[in-house]
């Protein structure tokens, strides 16, 4: 028996939702905030201006990225803990490129830039998939052990090889030609103001790997074989499909899309490489690609609810008691109740159309 | 080179950095075992270790703290439990949750209580475990050699510290030699096999995640009561996810557990005495060794040292036939 679409797409996501802030909002109540209050400050400060707007939409664009990756990665039913470790290398890869030359302008730095980032990220993600397909590694522990790698090689690259003159273990900063034009100059080219933020047109860049990877996973062989690997592995294998390369080119495209976060971050907003380039992000796609169904147009959805959430706890602890680590406990709770507790929503959602008297099963096949 | 006094300072402080890896490793062992992954081992101990901070500096008992520490642990397994148990969802997932969970709640909750930015105060005299002196220790402190490894080294830790190690052979006893450790180890391989001879899989599987919320919750309460004295943010530090990869190198089997903790707890030991060390001329850097022990996981892992098998039924949940 299976539920209508819509029910699965919009209705369990929705209830999923609303219980994680119902928990969140005791969570706030306890610690003697009033909950209705801290939600009217976050949402105004994410969405009630354009500065709010900003930060929600550059947080968003990483989220897209990571969440992109994470959800490739479940097609094949491969889950993609490491978004972090390959964010983080695909930093190291668009400071390599940025600091290697003198760049003119930032339409001839970009694409190089991110092909730097893809490459890195793809790569760190190809050794764990490699394990995975011919050792039988499970990438989950893998990809876990990377992150912490590429967290140390990091820290060891800016206090040695990297390292600008001065006490921060940071890299030097990038040159101007590198710079991505903001959100504030691009709308100001049209005369439209706009505060100044983070926001650049790497967003732009994140709405087109949404299409990419939709095209990908719907309208290409490839992505066909992704998700029918996804859905039986012994089914894929009997079509002739190999698992060794669905996995292998599954987890690059993953680790490339968590590399482009890169972009945005690193070559957007901090302008030189950090010790910390993430900050968390590849974690978020993992509650961003639950959310989305694994699907982009969800990703990009959850993507933007989750930067609004980022910028809206920012606020929160400017205005109020409730400190940003209250962020950290709605992203837990949404993971937990999507990810986690689904079955918990999902079999009385279930007993409810049955007891309604509607065959839900019918409608589906109807609909196929 | 290198004297015996400092070699023994090295180990000691090894012992005291393993007994908590060790404890959660345990822990990960008893759930996995039962065929429960658990990468939720990082946010027990950070919970308990937040709780038994902050109930030992309230009250000034320690052992209220280690209590408290151990329930805030068991509940976070129970959630865990729920998750994968009774609603079949993702284990990992939950575990990916509970981290995240642990990480912003034990902050939000320590900014309310103490006011002090994310900490608890710091801890005196009743609220920290105190080190141990075993019999004999000073009477035999001038014996050559043996006399300094048992005064130094292995006498005078907190009873946490000795707590942790004799969980191995306990562990190992209940497993290998009890009917409730053969049942466990069935229904982390065949569950199907264990519910077609009448016994409980959900109770089972119940049972070894409450064991391992219990052995976290001392992991926890010894990392901010006897380790440190007081709790800060993120004070695991990534410590779970080590001794995850402390049971994946020792196979999920509980001596060789202990020898993980300990060559990881020596490669931490070395890596906080020595900025870098020289190997055979060449400078070893401080963040290889920290990087290390994920390292050799991977090496494990990859099965080139030997296979690193995991229980077959681990990380699904066991339907009934209906």
């Amino acid at each position: 028996m299976t539920l209508p679409r819509w029910a699965d797409v919009v209705l369990i996501p929705l209830i999923n939702l609303f219980l994680a802030l119902l928990v969140s909002g005791l969570v706030v109540l306890l610690i003697g905030e009033d909950p209705v209050n801290a939600m009217k400050i976050m949402v105004n400060g994410a969405v009630g201006s354009s500065y709010g707007w900003g930060y929600t939409l550059f947080y968003a664009t990483n989220f897209i990225f990571t969440g992109l990756a994470v959800a490739v990665a479940f097609h094949a039913r491969l889950f993609n803990i490491g978004g972090e470790g390959q964010a983080q290398l695909g930093a190291l890869g668009v400071a390599l490129v940025a600091l290697s030359l003198p760049w003119p302008h930032w339409t001839v730095a970009l694409p190089f830039t991110i092909l730097g980032g893809a490459v890195f990220g793809a790569a760190w993600a190809a050794v764990p998939a490699y394990l995975q397909a011919r050792r039988g590694s499970h990438i989950v522990i893998t990809t876990i052990m990377f992150n912490f790698i590429a967290s140390a090689l990091l820290v060891y690259l800016l206090v040695s090889a990297l390292k600008a003159p001065g006490m921060a273990p940071e890299s030097a900063r990038f040159p101007a030609g590198t710079f991505l034009p903001s959100a504030r100059d691009l709308f100001g080219a049209f005369g439209i103001s706009f505060a100044r933020s983070p926001l650049n047109v790497s967003f732009l860049l994140g709405l087109v790997a949404c299409y990419l990877v939709w095209v990908l996973l719907w309208r290409t062989r490839l992505g066909y074989e992704i998700r029918a690997y996804g859905h039986s592995e012994p089914a894929a294998i009997y079509a002739g499909i190999s698992p060794f390369r669905i996995i292998m080119v599954t987890m690059l495209i993953s680790g490339a899309l968590a590399g482009l976060m890169a972009v945005n971050a690193v070559q957007g907003e901090a302008q030189r490489l950090l010790q910390e380039n993430v900050l968390g992000a590849g974690f978020v796609g993992i509650a961003v690609a639950l959310m989305g169904r694994s699907h982009p147009v969800g990703v990009l959805i959850a993507a933007i609810l989750f930067g609004a959430l980022y910028q809206g706890g920012a606020e929160l602890e400017f205005e109020t008691n409730v400190p940003r680590e209250m962020v950290l406990v709605i992203q837990a709770l949404v993971i937990l109740f999507t990810g986690a507790l689904d079955n918990m929503v999902r079999d009385p959602v279930k007993g409810l159309f049955l007891r309604l008297g509607r065959r839900p099963g019918a409608d589906v096949k109807a609909a196929e | 080179m290198m004297d015996l006094n400092t070699i023994i300072q090295i180990l000691d402080s090894t012992i005291r950095l393993a007994t908590p890896l060790l404890l959660a490793c345990l822990a990960g062992l008893f759930s996995e075992r039962a065929g429960v992954f658990d990468i939720g081992l990082e946010a027990k101990m950070l919970v308990a270790a937040f709780f038994s901070a902050a109930v030992a500096a309230t009250t000034g008992s320690v052992w209220l703290g280690l209590c408290a520490g151990i329930a805030a642990s068991v509940v976070f397994a129970l959630i865990h439990g729920l998750a994968s148990i009774t609603f079949r969802g993702d284990q990992l997932i939950s575990g990916v949750a509970l981290n995240f969970l642990a990480s912003g709640m034990t902050v939000l909750i320590a900014r309310d209580w103490f006011n002090e930015g994310g900490r608890t105060p710091a801890l005196i005299d009743g609220g920290r475990f105190q080190p141990i002196t075993l019999p004999f220790a000073e009477a035999l402190s001038g014996v050559p050699v043996l006399g300094p490894i048992y005064h130094d080294l292995i006498s005078g830790h907190s009873i946490l510290v000795y707590v942790a190690f004799l969980m191995v052979p306990l562990t190992w006893y209940v497993l290998h030699r009890t009917r409730f450790g053969l049942r466990l180890r069935a229904v982390g391989e065949n569950p199907g096999a264990v519910d077609t001879a009448g016994i409980s899989v959900v109770r089972l599987r119940y049972s070894a995640v409450l064991i391992a919320g219990v052995l976290c919750g001392i992991a926890g309460a010894y990392l901010a009561t006897g380790l440190a004295a007081g709790f800060v943010r993120d004070m695991t530090a990534g410590r779970g996810f080590i001794a995850l990869a402390a049971l994946i190198f020792a196979k999920w089997r509980p001596w060789y557990a202990m020898g993980a903790c300990l060559l990881f707890g020596l490669l931490d030991a070395i890596g906080n005495r020595y900025q870098s060390i020289e190997l055979l001329g060449i400078a070893v850097p401080g963040q290889f060794m920290q990087a290390l022990p994920y390292i050799l996981t991977v090496v494990i892992l990859a099965g080139f040292v030997g296979k690193a098998i995991p229980p077959r039924a681990g990380g699904a949940a066991y339907v009934k036939e209906r």
